[in-house]
């Protein structure tokens, strides 16, 4: 259960498109079950009525939508977003990708959304999910009611959540967060336990499940080059399956190195994966070994800073090092 | 399953001629490595040419059917593969498969008509196959009027043929025209649809169209301003292609396959296909 | 109808797997998928697997013909092989109607001889959904999931499972294993059948309907201005083409080995913005009109190509999958009129 209701958001964005602060509104709409709400743009207070929903489902990070969104018009667009998305959000903005002035914020907080993927573990043939904060009661086609405790359906990344605190808004439902203590690294540092075949066995089972879909690159809010290098026929990597047995780790570590320094940690690589790779343990990977060599950095936590490895300091890693760690 | 004939794998060809036509457009003359035509084909339909690992892509036969020694291409430099063919010497062989598409019913509807073939660049290609096609079988159709434009003198393909055989037939007059004014020009200097209108064709023929889009589009509306239905025009249409035989998916416009169902459509078969291609 | 106790599946299987490379669904972290039985295999319960059962004729990957290349000259292999005898069993009654929709596309002239390879040396071994999802709606598209098709069908109770040949292949597969399997009449099995037509029955998406939509509506529905709010937030990426059973666009690529050129075939999609790009333009410059083409494809196209057959099954695997949870489903109710309300 969210702390803020539907209610308020509804009655917000209504207020707002009244007064004309903004012309639309990007929001989440509600779809044929509990689980499916889809992102979408609305433009009138009947349509948000009808059909606008703010639940357990509502993870998908709607940051990367404000470059489409902000390069239509030169009108304002409503956007709400959660403490995760407000790092995302401000990457964006350190990368120049959209008009700050042309969006407006409401953060809102967020209590851990819920995964589909863990309900559907839990209960089979999901009709409805009832949240009373601690406990989730799903209605199933056949089991009746199976009742979880929260925690198990939070997905990794609410889990192992980094900030309640919404770090750019306009204006802040209920009230300010902070930045939490978190197991976030715990899983990379298992990872890098491992012995090197280990570790490559474990990348080569999880990799290899990969569709090539693209839906994690589509998805990142740091993925916002206008022709990917993926796409592009002249650069000679543009297939669309592997044409040999490393070709699909190349494309996810490709992926990781360039945007290494500006992953904000969102997860949403994760979400997205139909084959259920956690790919966010190679964007984290990135991030502790920055932390560790550049002290740390939380990409998006400040608009405008500069990500360690963009930015030149005395005490940076000499290339040695770097080589002598790659060598223990 | 092995024996039975794949497709999707083509077979050998080597070019053994290389004729230069503009700046951009080559001809390039194929035949099997024992010296013979790859295949047969009718006017209009179109052939996968491939340099293995550069890529493969679907090009109109230039040549007429009735020419029974080799095949011909026009093909003009405009991307990764195209490049490859253009520095290609004599001697260079490349895959080929087809043939594929619907042709012209050169045999069916033109029989006995006059014939209007008004082309734009490149566009000549897919039509020189059928205006020889008539040309050969000269008693077979009435008269017959080539409008061809060009952007200037040195870009109209096949000049040569143009001047040396078409425009000395019997029957057959060419109205060539190019963009620009050119000092060593003489003929026409305009865009090809005001100057099909100011040539003013009486409508008992059939009109065949091929060009850069936007010609095909003004030469439509003047052609129907002349009078012309659009169930007396046809014209070829051009998407990506990947298989040629309406399987891969990408070439579809509604319910049709391009590879499969055209590339031939007549122009009243096109108002009912939507408006994306 | 033979039957054979469900303690007992593990010889039944391996009998199987003595002459057909054999497939089951087995479990794994990221969910059911098929994999190569082998001793010790645990059949999987899943209703479905994640990926769909396309993949054994219409793989992700596969090399169509190689060249050898040397100056001027271009040698052409055609390295096709015959395909090894293999059975996939537990294809449920939607994956099963997808090979339909497939073969009416792979089987027409010209055939592709890489697809009907594998499609000659397949046997399908269905099983009727005993739980079917909320997210199933094969019955929209006239499949029953209680009676699936397939070279053998069969019924699984808590302690018994049922196989019915319904083709030769089907025969010939279970004559091998007549010695583990019993005869028996159809009475479970009707049971059976009647338990699961009940179960659709409270589905809630049983009152889909694709009526409107199928042969010769191009025009109905191109110009329909829902197509922009439904493709609004689409991401563009190809998750829902490449889990759907009955997708089969590709693409031909060539690979330079540093020896040679493979020429292998990949699974395209539509959703892509370079599946139509050409040197000079693009024919589907906006998501909107790559979102229409999947949908139209499915919905109108493919019908009005094929007899009125809609290429969709139902499987439910686009609206779990998908990352915005945009899907057909949404599509036709939002384009379907009055009665999919």
């Amino acid at each position: 259960m969210q702390e803020i209701t539907r209610d308020i958001l509804l009655e917000r964005a209504e207020a707002l498109l009244a007064d004309g602060t903004v012309d639309r509104v990007l929001g989440w709409k509600k779809g044929e079950f509990a689980y499916d709400v889809t992102p979408a743009v609305f433009t009138t207070a009947d349509e948000l009525r009808a059909e606008f929903v703010w639940n357990d489902f509502c993870g998908a990070n709607f940051s990367k939508y404000l470059i489409k969104e902000t390069a239509k018009k030169d009108t304002k667009v409503l956007v709400f977003l959660k403490s995760c998305d407000t790092y995302s959000f401000n990457q964006l903005l350190t990368e120049h990708r959209f008009d700050r002035e042309k969006v407006y914020v409401i953060g809102v907080p967020c209590n851990g959304m819920l995964d589909p993927k863990k309900v559907k573990d839990k209960a089979e043939s999901v009709l409805s999910v009832t949240d009373n904060g601690t406990e989730v009661a799903i209605e199933t086609l056949y089991d009746g009611i199976v009742t979880v405790a929260r925690d198990e359906l939070l997905p990794d990344r609410c889990l192992n959540c980094k900030s309640k605190k919404h770090v750019a808004y306009d204006e802040l439902l209920g009230t300010e967060g902070d930045v939490v203590a978190n197991a976030r690294f715990d899983e990379v540092a298992r990872l890098e336990a491992m012995t090197p075949d280990e570790r490559f066995a474990f990348w080569q089972n999880e990799l290899s499940r990969c569709i090539r879909c693209n839906a994690c690159r589509d998805v990142c809010p740091a993925c916002t080059c206008e022709k990917c290098v993926f796409d592009n026929p002249n650069s000679g990597v543009d297939n669309k399956a592997p044409a040999n047995e490393f070709e699909e780790k190349m494309f996810h570590i490709i992926r990781a190195f360039h945007v290494a320094g500006r992953c904000t940690d969102c997860g949403e690589c994760s979400r997205v994966c139909p084959q259920s790779i956690p790919l966010h343990l190679l964007n984290r990977k990135f991030i502790k070994d920055i932390d560790e060599f550049y002290g740390e950095y939380q990409a998006g936590a400040e608009a405008g800073s500069r990500a360690p490895i963009v930015n030149y300091d005395l005490n940076d890693l000499e290339a040695s090092e770097a080589v002598e760690r790659g060598n223990e | 399953m092995t024996d039975m004939k794949e497709a999707l794998i083509p077979v050998l060809g080597v070019v053994t001629d290389i004729r230069i036509d503009t700046p951009d457009v080559k001809t390039f003359r194929v035949v099997t490595p024992d010296g013979k035509k790859a295949f047969d084909h009718k006017p209009g339909q179109c052939a996968m040419l491939s340099i293995p690992g550069v890529g493969e892509a679907m090009f109109s036969i230039t040549s007429s059917p009735t020419n029974t020694e080799f095949m011909e291409f026009s093909i003009k430099k405009c991307g990764c593969l195209t490049d490859w063919l253009h520095s290609m010497e004599v001697g260079q062989q490349v895959t080929i498969r087809g043939p594929y598409g619907n042709p012209f019913p050169v045999d069916t509807a033109f029989v006995g008509q006059d014939m209007l073939f008004i082309a734009g660049g490149i566009g000549l290609a897919p039509l020189r196959s059928v205006i020889n096609y008539c040309r050969h079988y000269r008693d077979r159709y009435g008269k017959i009027d080539i409008v061809y434009g060009s952007r200037s003198m040195q870009d109209l393909v096949d000049y040569k043929e143009i001047i040396d055989e078409w425009a000395t037939d019997a029957g057959v007059n060419v109205h060539l025209t190019i963009d620009r004014e050119q000092p060593e020009w003489t003929g026409h200097v305009g865009f090809v649809p005001n100057y099909v209108k100011e040539l003013g064709f009486d409508t008992n023929k059939t009109a065949i169209l091929c060009g850069p889009p936007i010609m095909i589009k003004f030469t439509l509306a003047g052609l129907q301003e002349l009078g012309f239905d659009k169930t007396q025009i046809y014209t070829t249409l051009e998407l990506r292609m990947k298989c040629g035989f309406g399987k891969c998916g990408r070439c579809n416009v509604g319910a049709k396959y391009v590879c499969k169902d055209g590339p031939v459509f007549r122009c009243d078969e096109l108002d009912e296909l939507p408006d994306e291609y | 109808m033979r039957k054979i106790a469900v303690n007992n599946l593990d010889s039944l299987f391996a009998a199987i797997a003595a002459e057909y490379k054999l497939y089951i669904p087995v479990d794994t972290d990221a969910g059911a998928k098929f994999s190569e039985w082998s001793e010790g295999a645990k059949l999987s319960d899943a209703l479905n697997t994640v990926r769909s059962a396309k993949d054994f004729f219409f793989p992700q990957t596969e090399n169509l013909v190689d060249f050898k290349m040397e100056g001027k000259t271009i040698e052409i292999i055609d390295n096709r092989s015959e395909c090894e005898d293999f059975a996939v069993f537990g294809v449920r009654a939607c994956d099963v109607k997808s090979f339909e929709i497939l073969d009416r596309v792979f089987l027409s002239e010209p055939v592709d001889t890489y697809y009907k390879n594998r499609r000659d040396h397949g046997v399908i071994i269905s099983m009727a959904c005993n739980k079917p999802a909320e997210t199933c709606f094969c019955g929209t598209f006239g499949i029953d999931a209680s009676a699936p098709e397939g070279d053998i069908v069969c019924y699984k109770t808590d302690d018994i499972l049922y196989l019915e040949a319904k083709t030769e292949k089907g025969e010939k597969l279970l004559a091998l294993v007549a010695a583990l399997t019993e005869d028996t009449d159809n009475s479970a099995v009707e049971a059976q059948k009647k338990l699961i037509k009940e179960r659709l029955d409270r589905l809630p998406l049983k009152n889909l309907k694709a009526d409107a939509f199928g042969d010769g509506k191009t025009s109905k529905f191109f110009d329909a201005p829902e197509w922009s709010e439904l493709s609004e937030t689409c991401l563009g990426c190809g998750t829902c083409t490449f889990v759907c059973p009955t997708c089969q666009c590709y693409d031909i690529k060539d690979f330079n080995t540093g020896h040679g050129v493979k020429r292998f075939r990949c699974w395209d999609s539509c959703m892509y913005s370079d599946f139509t790009r050409m040197a000079h333009g693009n024919s589907r410059n906006s998501q909107l009109e790559r979102f229409r083409q999947r949908f139209m494809h499915k919905l109108v196209y493919y019908p009005t190509n094929n007899d009125g057959l809609f290429s969709c099954v139902g499987c439910g695997r686009c609206i779990s999958k998908c990352p915005i949870n945009m899907n057909i489903v949404k599509v036709m109710k939002k384009l379907g009129g009055k009665e999919n309300d």
